[in-house]
């Protein structure tokens, strides 16, 4: 029901993206404007001093690059996990009308199951900064 | 672009931005010697607020500093730290040389390890006398420096004419 168009010709499903896109749009165009009336405005003196690092005045020794720690890859872990619980339980809550009791023993269950597996981690002691 | 170089932006503009400017001062510190605690007085200490002018003490790095307060014995072993950092600040810039050691040498005058004046690797734009000199002598020189930045040609200075940074304020004279 929510592909054919109506008489004003775009469904309103469609027509709530366009709210999306015009805020996408205007982001892009304050950003744009105030970096663009900047370039506009200022004095430009490159020298070469301007496009090396800044070192506190000393030559600039060693790379700009360093190697990620691999050891924070558990909380990127457990980003990922609570971050999809929390896609699930939007929409769920956005609908908890509809499912009514029932809905909110089930997500109830669901989280329970979820706080389990956060229980374990902060035992296993991960959640310490390493 | 540059708009203001060519001199295409209109006078209200230019009188604008130049007010906005000399009130949103970001003050990157130099302090080598003395003349730092005076200057530490008149940046933090609540009785000499610099802060109340509109002078932010704080960039991070010279990168994100509008003028450069040069307080105490510029040492020739300095110099070149102080010339790279000078230009790694963008453009428009200013200085204020702080004390008498970095106006013209001061009391070491006859070191052999001293440079006679920071005036003799940067162009000064205000001096500032004393041994040292008071904080609110610092502020003075500061409120004369906003001043001269509201009522410059912003035009000529952004196309880096030295002729137009005018004769050096000094401070009490």
């Amino acid at each position: 029901m929510s592909g054919f168009t109506t008489l004003a010709g775009v469904s309103d499903f469609l027509r709530s993206y366009l709210t999306v896109a015009i805020f996408g749009a205007a982001a892009a165009l304050l950003v744009g404007g105030m970096l663009g009336l900047s370039r506009l405005i200022q004095p430009r003196h490159p020298t070469p001093q301007k496009f090396i690092a800044y070192e506190s005045g000393v030559d600039p020794v060693g790379g700009g690059w360093s190697q990620s720690q691999i050891r924070y890859y558990v909380f990127a872990l457990l980003f990922v996990m609570f971050d999809v619980e929390a896609v699930f339980i939007f929409p769920w809550a956005v609908r908890l009308d509809v499912l009514g009791t029932f809905g909110l023993v089930e997500m109830v269950v669901f989280i329970v199951i979820l706080a389990l597996g956060l229980a374990y981690a902060w035992r296993k002691g991960v959640l310490r900064w390493v | 672009m540059g708009l203001i170089d060519r001199g295409l932006a209109p006078k209200p503009l230019t009188k604008m931005l130049n007010l906005a400017r000399s009130y949103s001062l970001w003050m990157y510190q130099w302090g080598l010697a003395c003349c730092a605690i005076e200057m530490a007085a008149a940046m933090g200490s609540p009785r000499y607020d610099i802060m109340r002018l509109g002078v932010i003490p704080l960039p991070a790095s010279a990168r994100q500093a509008d003028v450069v307060v040069i307080a105490g014995t510029v040492t020739d072993k300095i110099v070149p730290s102080l010339r790279r950092l000078y230009e790694q600040m963008p453009d428009p810039k200013y200085v204020i040389s702080m004390g008498s050691c970095a106006n013209c040498g001061g009391p070491y005058w006859d070191s052999y390890s001293v440079t006679k004046g920071v005036d003799q690797i940067i162009p000064v734009d205000v001096y500032v006398p004393g041994c040292p000199p008071r904080p609110e002598a610092l502020l003075q020189g500061v409120v004369l420096l906003q001043q001269r930045i509201r009522d410059e040609d912003a035009a000529a200075r952004w196309r880096g004419e030295t002729a137009e940074r005018g004769e050096p304020i000094v401070v009490g004279g």
